[in-house]
């Protein structure tokens, strides 16, 4: 046994607005200390969670991520600065919570969670909490909780609504009850509709906040069972029941996993995705063979499939804008016979619009590779990136 | 009529809608006349096979269909619907 965990009298001063209501008081305040929760993920759920659930006391804190600051990030991860841009997220996150509170031991992985590290990192934990923002770490973080009976506080955002809940815990049901399977990546929105609304995973990462809080501290009614849904827009709150499924392959009464498998297959996911393939040239073309054609004054039409949205972000000069959805409704203007190079913002809508205009006989259509974010990189850096 | 509440990511199927009222005497029929009114809206809820897709969950009120007998569940004019489908955040393809 360890010994005897106190709370020194800069911690009693640092916790006193803890201390001085009876449902957390010196017990509780001492549960937090003792307790253990990993942080898989420090971006917009994680960043409100790592800096709330360090000041708060929590005696230990893991935290998983191998990404790095990037720009695009700073909207609404908040454990992150403008000068921490470039720098690991771990370290980043690290030195803003050792500023909020260094009584707190901060333990880094920083690594990515998979299925061959996944139990050996969560096992030394009390809690779990998932600020993932993808389909197969959330599948695997929930196995891998199921499997070692460790609770599970989850959240999700997207654009101005949000999701949390409290899977597997004490054998309640878990994010596999809720969602046996993940949608095939053809269905998951693409960059057209993403987005998310900065301030919204400072709620939801803030609800996940203060579940683990409560269930550390054993007070209150916690969300097990229970689906919390959040609009932003509307301001509603609203929940759902969530049940146990018998049915369930990982949880129920006949499992079929009973360890970890490869989650980027079980999402669909191929193997090799992030390698580039090599340019079709009779179906693509690069940015600057775009431009080099503009500049020689060859006649052929430029479309952008992207959002009017978008369109006001940034555009290429001599584009028309069709958004993809609309293509197959206004083919009336464009012409078969004309040469039709098409694109949005990294290239997988314009490709599928270059199907559709395949489909209805147009023979001379080519996608432009990497869209106008390529464009920026290698063609004309004044255009905008977003 | 029964109401049947959009989520974000399927709005763009349904006209922009967030919410409809449609006629129908069961889930199935409420879905039924959801998809025929909104064509694009179905295979985001159906698969080849036309059945729903296990990553869109319908819940009648606040209890999931699947544990009141699925699409056979009887629905009143006072009954609201809600499609709520699995979302993960920022990591975007395309």
């Amino acid at each position: 046994m360890s010994a005897e965990i106190t709370l020194s009298n800069d911690e009693i001063l640092r916790y006193s607005r803890h201390l001085i209501m009876p449902e957390v008081g010196m017990e509780g305040q001492l549960k937090l200390k003792k307790a253990s929760v990993l942080l898989v993920g420090t971006g917009g759920l994680g960043a409100p969670l790592g800096l709330y659930l360090t000041a708060a006391g929590i005696g230990r804190i893991g935290l998983v991520d191998f990404d790095v600051v990037d720009y695009t990030n700073l909207q609404r991860q908040v454990i992150h600065g403008t000068k921490d841009v470039g720098r690991p997220k771990i370290d980043s996150a690290i030195e803003s919570m050792k500023d909020i509170n260094p009584f707190v031991q901060l333990d880094r992985h920083e690594v990515a969670l998979t299925s061959d590290n996944a139990l050996e990192i969560i096992k030394d934990y009390d809690y779990v909490v998932d600020g993932t923002d993808n389909f197969p770490t959330r599948y695997l973080v929930n196995d891998a909780c199921v499997l070692l009976n460790k609770p599970n506080i989850y959240g999700s955002v997207f654009r101005f609504e949000g999701q949390s809940t409290v899977f597997a815990y004490e054998g309640g049901p878990c994010y596999r009850c809720l969602y046996p399977e993940p949608p095939p990546p053809g269905l998951v929105p693409s960059c057209a509709e993403g987005g998310v609304l900065g301030i919204l995973p400072g709620v939801i990462g803030l609800i996940q906040a203060t579940e683990t809080a409560k269930l550390i501290l054993g007070v209150g009614k916690s969300l097990v069972g229970r689906l919390l849904l959040y609009d932003a827009l509307e301001m509603k709150f609203r929940e759902l029941k969530l049940r146990k499924n018998p049915e369930c392959p990982v949880c129920g009464d006949h499992r079929t996993i009973t360890k970890l498998i490869d989650y980027q297959e079980f999402c669909g996911i191929p193997q090799h995705a992030a390698e580039a393939a090599p340019v079709n040239t009779a179906t693509e073309i690069e940015p600057k063979d775009v431009k080099a054609k503009q500049d020689r004054g060859d006649k052929f039409v430029l479309v952008d499939v992207r959002e009017p949205h978008e369109y006001q972000i940034a555009k290429i000069p001599g584009s028309i804008l069709i958004p993809v959805g609309d293509v197959a409704k206004r083919l009336g203007e464009l012409n078969p016979d004309d040469e039709i190079v098409m694109h949005c913002k990294m290239g997988g809508r314009s490709a599928k619009a270059c199907d559709v205009l395949r489909a209805n006989g147009f023979t001379k259509v080519l996608n432009m590779t990497g869209g106008i974010t390529k464009w920026s990189d290698t063609v004309d850096p004044t255009v905008p990136k977003y | 009529m029964a109401r049947i509440l959009i989520p974000t990511p399927l709005r763009q199927f349904a006209e922009k809608n967030d919410n409809v009222e449609v006629a129908g005497a069961t889930v199935g029929e409420v879905l039924t006349a959801l998809t025929t009114r909104f064509p694009d809206l179905k295979k985001n809820l159906y698969n080849d096979e036309g059945k729903l897709r296990s990553f869109v969950n319908v819940y009648l009120n606040d209890e999931d269909i699947r544990y009141t007998g699925k699409e056979a569940t009887a629905v009143t004019d006072a009954d609201t619907l809600s499609i709520v489908p699995s979302i993960a955040g920022g990591a975007h393809v395309g």
